[in-house]
């Protein structure tokens, strides 16, 4: 049991699918010429309705007209197959691409870490179920095994290799992944399973076929490694959902934009690295995208989380021109560092650490909203603090009364019933740089009982100054 | 049998009076100002609640009530948050108060999203103190940011004007800050009856 091969039996209608936020509505993907359309696919709700593949479009219109179209692209099908083999790349850093629409990836190194089998085959269904993937699995011995067995069962797991023999000889002869020529001279020699096959002599087969017949059986009973090509996860993450439809609000944008920060949240997991910035593409039909620029202050990769920023920075957009598709393309990848946590933490369970409140602050305040403070060697009061956080613990500082609050702007004080309880204090500095001040600073109560701090300006009787409250 | 219940909570939740007056259990948050904690019931501020100090002006000593906590919070490693404050927090005085102000962290925001970001803060559970000065709160804003001060088990300030004492308030206690002469009085404390007499303030 080292290899696990993944097969997916409706690839390109889920990739249509998953991108709806209402999956069960009929759809149908096209193919053909623009001359003749012709179904390629259809969904459950589709067949419903009396729609099947091979279908032309007017025959399909003819019997029903409420179902979704979305266009087959060959090319599209190849990038969900990346994604896939991204996400996979976590389990195992042999995956490969060898057989379309499947998965194939080495498991016996990482059963260690991930599990036992049942438990490893749990997440997997669990997490492809999340991407939106319908899927078999089936883990053999062998690559080949693994691909021809997870043509007819679905969760089978063969340990060894005589339980592969015997797995493999009920196996039908259409369906063992032999070319269809091959596969027809066999059936019509009156062969039904592929024992039978298997028991013939070798030199009449070898006389009678190709050699790619001997290759194929030799390769499913482990006798003939296969040579894969691995997969190598890219440098950036880049993918593109686009929308069959006008958007004008950001309700709708939500959906795909959860799709796209799952996605790349799976291949963030898959490289273990996170995101620190990412930006989101609007691509509209006759403007240039509008670019959304999310900025983090540490690597994340969590999907929700990111999610969140993301619509927190959405909603801040005003959308001017309808939305056509939505790209999110993350470039820089950095090395993601999970959050220390205390074991005997006891704040309750569902706390959130303060990096993701701190973002999903940013995200909705602005990205300058949450600020530091720091003591900055200076006896101006205007110049003795700095938004911004200290790595070293502040000196110790002159034990001198300093008012707690002080107030943005200097406000000129009525002197009529102010009492001056100490003072003054004289300020003199600044010379260097241009905003010199010469300021006597006394301690004063107001009428009302309030202490304040405020200055006059030597030699300039422009009366008292109030820059702060001992509060 | 019913449900055992530790007797320490139901004497440190208030709900049941005892005749022969004992001392006022230590709370984790005393105010530091003594005579405050001998009236309150639970010896301190309201642990995970929202706390409420009302001051007809700026200047009057209503910041001189938290700064203690404040300071042995920050030296504890907690994060102090201050959404929104009327004026800038001015270091020296903060630092000399004892306040770590590497712990300090100010979010900037409109009336509309400070109550938003101090719920949020609340909730989150990864901030020691949240400080707030709500202008335009009515009850129900104040309802969530108790119960957010419950979900979050952290501690909650808020300054408003003298003028909301005639209001009710979901707050687990009231003080109110008086300047002429500088004194607290306590409006309303859960779990006890309010102190009537009015408490000095030292130094203003």
């Amino acid at each position: 049991m080292r290899w696990v091969c993944i097969v997916f039996p409706q690839l390109a209608l889920d990739g249509a699918q998953r991108v709806h936020p209402e999956p069960d509505q009929p759809l149908a993907l096209l193919a053909g010429t623009p001359q003749r359309r012709v179904l390629q696919t259809v969904n459950a709700a589709a067949r419903a309705l009396g729609l099947r593949p091979g279908q032309s479009l007017t025959a399909a219109h003819a019997l029903a007209k409420s179902f979704a179209c979305v266009e087959y692209d060959p090319l599209e099908i190849e990038r969900l197959q990346q994604l896939l083999a991204a996400w996979a790349y976590r389990f195992s850093s042999q995956v490969s691409l060898y057989y379309p629409r499947a998965l194939l990836f080495e498991i016996e190194s990482s059963l260690g870490l991930f599990g036992p089998w049942p438990q490893f085959e749990a997440r997997l269904r669990k997490e492809l179920a999340e991407l939106g993937f319908r899927h078999r699995i089936v883990a053999a011995p062998n690559p080949a095994a693994a691909r021809v067995l997870a043509n007819l069962y679905d969760g089978l797991a063969v340990a060894d290799d005589n339980a592969l023999m015997q797995a493999l000889a009920l196996l039908p002869i259409d369906r063992a992944g032999l070319e269809s020529q091959a596969a027809t001279a066999l059936s019509r020699m009156g062969l039904r399973t592929l024992a039978q096959v298997q028991a013939l002599p070798r030199h009449t087969l070898a006389r009678r076929f190709d050699a790619s017949l001997l290759k194929h059986l030799d390769a499913l009973s482990g006798q003939r490694p296969l040579a894969l090509e691995f997969y190598q996860p890219p440098d950036q993450f880049n993918a593109r959902i686009e929308l069959n439809f006008d958007v004008q609000s950001h309700q709708a944008l939500l959906f795909p934009l959860r799709r796209l920060t799952g996605d790349l949240s799976a291949f963030l997991c898959g490289r273990d690295s996170g995101v620190q910035r990412f930006d989101l593409h609007l691509e509209h039909a006759q403007a240039p995208d509008s670019v959304i620029k999310v900025g983090l202050l540490s690597a994340e990769r969590e999907p929700l989380m990111l999610f969140e920023l993301a619509r927190g920075r959405l909603e801040q957009v005003q959308v001017t021109s309808p939305v056509r598709g939505l790209r999110l393309v993350a470039e820089d990848l950095p090395v993601f560092v999970p959050q220390r946590q205390d074991l005997f933490d006891d704040r309750p369970q569902q706390t959130l650490p303060w990096e993701q409140l701190r973002e999903r602050l940013r995200a909705r305040l602005g990205d300058d909203a949450v600020q530091g403070l720091r003591f900055h060697a200076d006896h101006r009061p205007e110049c003795a603090w700095q938004a911004a956080t200290d790595s070293r613990p502040c000196p110790n500082l002159s034990k001198v009364r300093r008012p707690g609050w002080l107030l943005n702007e200097p406000t000129l004080l009525s002197e009529q019933g102010v009492r001056i309880l100490m003072g003054p204090e004289r300020i003199e500095t600044g010379w260097w740089d241009g905003a010199d001040v010469r300021r006597d600073y006394y301690l004063i109560q107001t009428r009302a009982g309030q202490q304040g701090w405020a200055y006059r300006n030597v030699g300039n009787s422009d009366g008292l100054w109030l820059q702060g409250w001992f509060a | 049998m019913g449900a055992v219940v530790a007797l320490d909570s139901l004497f440190n939740g208030g709900r049941v009076w005892k005749g022969r007056p004992a001392a006022p259990p230590a709370s984790v948050h005393p105010t530091g100002l003594a005579a405050l904690d001998a009236v309150l019931p639970s010896g301190g501020w309201p642990e995970a609640a929202l706390s409420e100090i009302l001051m007809s002006k700026d200047g009057v000593g209503e910041l001189q009530l938290v700064l203690p906590t404040l300071a042995r919070l920050s030296t504890l490693g907690e994060r102090i948050v201050l959404v929104a404050p009327p004026y800038t927090p001015y270091p020296h005085a903060w630092q000399n108060a004892g306040v770590d102000v590497r712990k300090l962290c100010i979010i900037q925001a409109e009336e509309r999203d400070a109550l938003w970001a101090v719920e949020q803060c609340l909730r989150s559970g990864s901030c020691g103190a949240v400080l707030c000065w709500p202008r335009k709160a009515d009850d129900r804003a104040l309802r969530r940011l108790q119960v957010a001060a419950e979900t979050g088990q952290t501690l909650a300030f808020a300054w408003r004007s003298l003028s909301e004492a005639v209001n009710a308030s979901p707050a687990a206690l009231r003080l109110a800050v008086e300047a002429r002469p500088a004194q607290v009085r306590v409006l309303k404390c859960r779990g006890g009856l309010a102190h009537p007499a009015p408490i000095a303030l030292a130094g203003h």
